[in-house]
């Protein structure tokens, strides 16, 4: 009895923790762009709707699995960041926030209403191959969609680690959004970074999408939800913190699969907000932030 | 100098018989307009209502408040659940539910502005209590639970249980409306409203000179969220129906914000111009969609309309168009 609980209660964390690097990477592309140029982006979850009917589509149409066309979709939300925020965004900064949140709550009305239009609101999901394997490790069971996606964000995570490390660029950007001035007067092109920067918050927020639509069929109605989700992650972790956003998914990702498997399933995000709320009240810079907002 | 007075100080006679004509003409409306154009001028009413509650929090004191649906939400379904439980009536339902949500106000506020968070941090606690909410009535039987709550729609006037046609509520949400724009105008002149544009401007240096800004800020949030919860009563009255993916939705929480914020933020008529705009915007692209035939058509204009105000009106419609009519008042 005790031994089958603690075994669910394993799988169930397990589950959570692959889910969660998912949802990590989701909320790393949130991270940097307010990391760098402090704008939240209230079109994220809907920009990863768009991520998984891509990969959707790709799958459905052109037969290629989402792992393949995920730097393909990558490279796309990159172009399309840049350009975004090139053309659209840039003006905003610094602008009084309820001018930024109407901005992109413009941006992403219009981007899940497209995918409505485009695709309808049926549920579409991508029936892969390896659907029903498992690897097993002793008693625990993984999925081997969810694992293979998991090691995927990983891996992004990791690169994306490298970029902001050792690259030129990378420790530019950082310069930048350490020291907006410093930067100006050491002469970066400020602008250019921060389109930089948004292309690569939305090549995150892609490749998190591709990847969850190999664990989960995708409705337009998803995105609000997918926008807080990624929200309270960056919040748990400490907005602006790399590696807060992807301990912060972990963290999210388990509670909600603990919090299906002991309470009702439907509650599971109730456990993640009052997190949330807790967090901001005790803690408001986030479990790994630095400094206090 | 008495109330009435000051309210009326130092406005243009111009401005004063315009708004006297607009009255007139607005309690006559229910006389002359079909039931399509009724129901267009209450939503305007009803968001010219909601905003002016939300701009007190966010044009007067500069507090971002994105979980207004909180309120308005605890409000309807205080009132509806009393009157459907107990028959309760709304005129007497409506005290516990102002008091409940000025209550949520409170402890939101208190807990956000103690631990002095400001901007996007403070936001994201708003939705995420308006989130709690919403989750905590999806599993509460005696609200209905996820299957939501209904009232009974009878027919005849009922003034005493506020039971009636949209004329009925038409007239409520006018006056709910007037009411509003009259407080916030004596709000605006009063010393707090004073201290909460200090606020607004800085809320550092307005410490510094002795503005208690805790006790200011908190006193936004209460009345906002008292005035939001009347608008949540008269909600749950009108459309007979209340759900807790609709009453706490954050989609619910945005369209409270958008009216001020098209309009002109903290100003006393962007809330009203901004409700014009949107309410409008929305009528004319609903029969464009239908036109087009397409899913979601009918939102991407929507969300165009939107993008082309926050880009070439960022400061709203209000003190632009006050400025062709040259009507602008003093900049508040």
């Amino acid at each position: 009895m005790t031994s089958d609980f603690l075994l669910a209660l394993a799988q169930a964390v397990t589950k959570g923790l692959l889910t969660g690097m998912v949802y990590g990477l989701m909320a790393l592309g949130l991270s940097v762009i307010f990391g760098v140029m402090r704008v939240v982006n209230f079109a994220h979850g809907e920009m990863m709707v768009i991520g998984m009917y891509l990969a959707w589509m790709g799958f459905e149409y052109l037969e290629l699995s989402p792992l393949l066309s995920l730097p393909l979709i990558a490279a796309l939300f990159f172009a399309a960041g840049y350009v975004l925020q090139r053309g659209l965004i840039s003006p905003f900064i610094g602008r009084p926030e309820h001018q930024q949140f109407l901005l992109l709550l413009a941006v992403a009305i219009l981007l899940v209403n497209a995918a409505l239009a485009i695709a309808g609101p049926d549920s579409r999901g991508v029936q892969m191959d390896s659907q029903f394997d498992s690897y097993e490790l002793g008693p625990l069971v993984f999925d081997a969609v969810r694992l293979h996606a998991a090691l995927a964000a990983v891996a992004i995570a990791a690169l994306l680690w490298l970029f902001f490390t050792r690259t030129r660029i990378g420790k530019s950007i950082r310069a930048a959004a350490d020291n907006h001035m410093g930067a100006l007067v050491v002469g970066l092109d400020v602008r250019r970074l921060y389109a930089l920067t948004f292309g690569v918050g939305a090549a995150c927020v892609g490749a998190a999408g591709a990847l969850m639509i190999t664990i989960i069929p995708v409705t337009p109605f998803l995105a609000g939800e997918y926008t807080l989700l990624a929200f309270v992650i960056v919040i748990v972790g400490g907005l602006g913190s790399m590696t807060g956003a992807l301990l912060g998914g972990l963290l999210i990702g388990v509670s909600e699969a603990v919090a299906g498997l002991l309470l009702q399933p439907s509650l599971k995000s109730m456990f993640s907000f009052g997190l949330l709320i807790l967090l901001l009240l005790l803690r408001p810079q986030g479990l790994f932030g630095k400094s206090s907002p | 100098m008495s109330l009435a007075r000051r309210l009326i100080a130092d406005a243009p006679p111009r401005t004063l018989w315009s708004l006297a004509v607009l009255l007139v003409l607005l309690l006559l409306a229910p006389m002359v307009l079909g039931k399509y154009w009724l129901s267009v001028l209450i939503l305007i009413l009803y968001f010219a209502y909601v905003g002016q509650a939300w701009n007190i929090m966010m044009g007067f004191a500069g507090q971002l408040s994105l979980g207004h649906a909180l309120y308005a939400g605890l409000g309807g379904y205080i009132a509806a659940g009393l009157f459907f439980h107990y028959g309760v009536g709304p005129w007497a339902g409506l005290f516990a539910a102002i008091a409940a949500a000025v209550l949520a106000g409170a402890i939101v506020g208190y807990l956000g502005f103690r631990f002095s968070l400001a901007g996007v941090y403070f936001a994201l606690l708003t939705i995420a209590f308006s989130e709690f909410t919403r989750i905590a009535f999806d599993h509460w039987t005696w609200a209905g639970g996820s299957g939501g709550l209904f009232l009974k729609v009878e027919s005849g006037i009922d003034i005493a249980n506020l039971r009636g046609g949209p004329p009925l509520f038409y007239y409520v949400i006018l006056a709910l409306a007037v009411g509003a724009f009259l407080l916030c105008r004596a709000l605006l002149e009063s010393r707090l409203g004073r201290y909460w544009l200090a606020i607004r401007e800085d809320a550092e240096a307005a410490q510094a000179v002795g503005v208690p800004v805790l006790r200011c800020k908190l006193a936004a949030i209460m009345i906002s969220a008292g005035l939001t919860a009347l608008a949540g009563v008269w909600n749950a009255f009108y459309y007979n129906n209340l759900f807790p993916e609709t009453a706490f939705a954050m989609g619910r929480s945005i369209e409270i914000t958008l009216a001020p914020i098209i309009g002109g933020l903290g100003t006393l008529f962007g809330p009203f111009v901004g409700a014009v705009v949107l309410t409008g915007l929305g009528e004319a692209f609903t029969d464009l969609g239908e036109a087009f035939g397409i899913p979601g058509i009918k939102q991407i204009f929507y969300g165009l309309a939107l993008l082309a105000i926050v880009i070439w009106r960022p400061a709203g419609v209000w003190p632009w168009l006050a400025g062709k009519l040259g009507v602008a008042g003093r900049p508040s």
